[in-house]
């Protein structure tokens, strides 16, 4: 696994991240945020998991990001009115990733190299979808079909 | 082919294989978009019964330097108080998402650029970021008729992935796999030596490849799909407000999406680079690609010529209430031709569950508007 | 040097860090939401970079657990964003410090 592009995609994918959450504009960071998806994406197609990555950029990408876009267009404010940063929720975040990282630096044995790995295909994921897998599969199916519905009905105006 | 760098490390050895396959792409691509550019032209011309441009080079086939030319010193004009860098962005955006799709589709025995193992999903996940780029090139222009027809656009857009996606369903269910190599290999078969194996000629690999067909030409924004850019509308809707080499990229973009959208057809439902009778397997895999290629751009623009433009409800009752069902529908007709075994039973239970749901269709899902007889009157 | 899972886990804790940022100091309901996205991607990072360096042969649990995650967040996206357009016609503001009739 090559080390300058791990480098090169942790610098974009942490820069688009901090870029989203303090841009002033939302439209800005709305675009940033789609820009993180596709480094963490990245960041899975360095660890081996292509389908995943794909998915990830498939579903937040193509359609997350669009949903954010679109709401943010429906939902205009004039001008801007709370450019406003609470910096207590700053010092809070500085705060959690100390803690996060001091644990991970006082575990022993995380140091190591990665293993060599043959690549996982598509189609071993199919078949595990369809064996181990069945139930969360069909969960998750009637899940979004419910947030499908629910969505929807939040939405719609009522009729007069 | 590279075996003369044998000496140096392996790395090397694949920027270099990966730049020629690049390079070569690239080259491909934009003279066909070039000729396409021209011929699109002339057969819209011939259908209107007037010749096209006819006075630069033989037979008008140099007006893409004309244009190229006029494109380039043409002065580039950006809104005052458009966001520059999302306005700048945006058409780049475009442009290198459908470059980057024509990357998975095998041009030839061998000839896949890039081989990735869920390549069909690489590409699906590529297109569904045109959305994202062209909402980038409405809202960049500060304009409001841009705006309008960015989200139109996008609506449209999100609307026929679904069945873009459905319709491909079927063939992977087939087929096993999500490899564009691996679905070119499934169609390889003739029986009795004629009649090829192309998923085209199953019930319902016909019916998911006019679904496919059609969306695809409402993804590239093609008439009659094309409300975004309509410009006796909106004007010319997110691209209102580029110029000179801008508009061109948009130009460019549109052209290879339908490039990629016709390779992908041709790959999934035309047997890829398979002959149609097993004596000509002699001629070159890339001749047939190419020529099935062509076939696929002329009725893109054989359907622009013909037919007007819908209207944007239209466009989205047809896609939510009749290519949806449709292409769930085709998924299973496509489980029952594979469980039947692929002889001739399969082939009639398949056929018979297609035409009974697009009979149902169509007789009971109305859209409510009842029309008054037609009358006439006449000027006196 | 090579990237170990140290520094993996460093740049997802980070990343979710992000996120929490941007979910704890801005004040606008959508860029709330990005934060939420922005941490369960982050999440999703940690799964998959376990799943990486854990012993092989490994069962492809990770993957699995990001895939389904993937899908929940991207439900969760849809009902937050028709929620937060609900309450945007009924208040005419997105600005949840605003949104305070039931307080008290």
């Amino acid at each position: 696994m090559s080390s300058l592009g791990f480098f090169l995609i942790a610098i974009f994918t942490l820069a688009a991240g901090l870029a989203a959450a303090t841009m002033p504009k939302l439209i800005h960071a709305a675009l940033c945020f789609a820009l993180t998806f596709v480094g963490v994406a990245a960041f899975y197609f360095l660890l081996g998991a292509e389908f995943v990555g794909l998915v990830q950029v498939f579903v937040y990408v193509g359609a997350v990001a669009v949903l954010i876009v679109f709401t943010i267009l429906l939902t205009p404010r004039d001008a801007e009115k709370d450019r406003s940063f609470k910096w207590s929720g700053a010092w809070i975040a500085l705060v959690v990733f100390g803690g996060l990282l001091w644990a991970i630096l006082k575990t022993p044995r995380l140091g190591t190299a990665a293993p060599v790995i043959s690549a996982l295909s598509v189609r071993q994921i199919g078949k595990i979808l369809m064996t181990d897998y069945v139930w969360p599969l069909q969960c998750v199916g009637v899940l979004l079909t419910a947030a499908l519905i629910g969505a929807l009905v939040l939405v719609m105006e009522e009729k007069r | 082919m590279l075996s003369g760098l044998a000496g140096v490390p392996v790395w090397v050895g694949q920027i270099a294989s990966s730049l020629i396959n690049i390079i070569a792409l690239l080259v491909v691509f934009l003279s066909l978009f070039a000729l396409v550019s021209v011929l699109e032209r002339k057969i819209l011309a011939r259908i209107q019964n007037r010749l096209g441009p006819n006075r630069v080079g033989p037979f008008g086939l140099l007006q893409p330097v004309a244009d190229g030319i006029k494109m380039l010193i043409k002065e580039d004009i950006v809104p005052a108080r458009a966001d520059k860098v999302v306005h700048f962005l945006a058409p780049i955006l475009i442009a290198a998402t459908a470059i980057l799709a024509l990357g998975i589709i095998p041009y030839g025995r061998n000839m896949t650029p890039f081989t990735i193992d869920g390549g069909i999903l690489f590409f699906f996940a590529i297109g569904s970021t045109t959305e994202l780029s062209v909402f980038m090139a409405g809202w960049g222009s500060n304009n409001k008729f841009s705006i309008l027809g960015a989200m139109r656009a996008i609506a449209q857009m999100v609307s026929y992935e679904l069945p873009l996606l459905i319709t491909v369903l079927p063939i992977v269910m087939v087929v096993g796999s999500l490899t564009p190599d691996a679905i070119v290999a499934a169609q390889g078969n003739y029986s009795l030596g004629i009649l090829p194996h192309w998923f085209v000629f199953t019930p319902w690999g016909a019916v998911a490849f006019i679904l496919f067909f059609v969306s695809g030409l409402v993804e590239s924004n093609r008439t009659p799909f094309d409300v975004p850019e309509g410009e006796s509308e909106i004007v010319a809707g997110h691209m209102t407000e580029y110029s000179g080499f801008k508009y061109a990229i948009f130009f460019m973009g549109e052209y290879l999406g339908m490039f990629a959208v016709s390779g992908l057809a041709v790959t999934l439902f035309l047997g890829g680079w398979h002959a149609p009778v097993r004596i000509l397997e002699v001629v070159p895999s890339y001749v047939w690609f190419f020529l099935k290629l062509s076939v696929l751009i002329f009725v893109f623009i054989w359907v622009r010529g013909t037919l007007p433009r819908t209207r944007v409800d239209q466009v989205m009752n047809f896609a939510w209430k009749f290519m949806l069902p449709m292409a769930f529908a085709c998924i299973l007709a496509a489980a029952v031709w594979h469980y039947a075994g692929h002889h001739l039973i399969g082939w009639l239970y398949s056929l018979v569950v297609v035409v009974v749901v697009y009979l149902m269709l169509s007789r009971f899902i109305g859209t409510g508007k009842k029309f008054a007889p037609r009358t006439y009157r006449f000027a006196e | 040097m090579t990237p170990t899972l140290q520094l993996f886990l460093i740049i997802s804790a980070a990343l979710f860090c992000i996120g929490l940022l941007a979910a704890l100091s801005r004040r606008h309901a959508i860029f709330i939401l990005i934060g939420i996205e922005m941490m369960l991607a982050a999440a999703g990072l940690n799964f998959i970079a376990f799943w990486r360096f854990g012993p092989q042969p490994a069962p492809p649990t990770g993957v699995m657990i990001t895939i389904f995650a993937i899908a929940i967040a991207a439900a969760e996206a849809a009902v937050g964003l028709a929620l937060v357009i609900a309450v945007y016609r009924h208040y005419r503001t997105t600005n949840v410090d605003q949104i305070d009739q039931l307080k008290g």
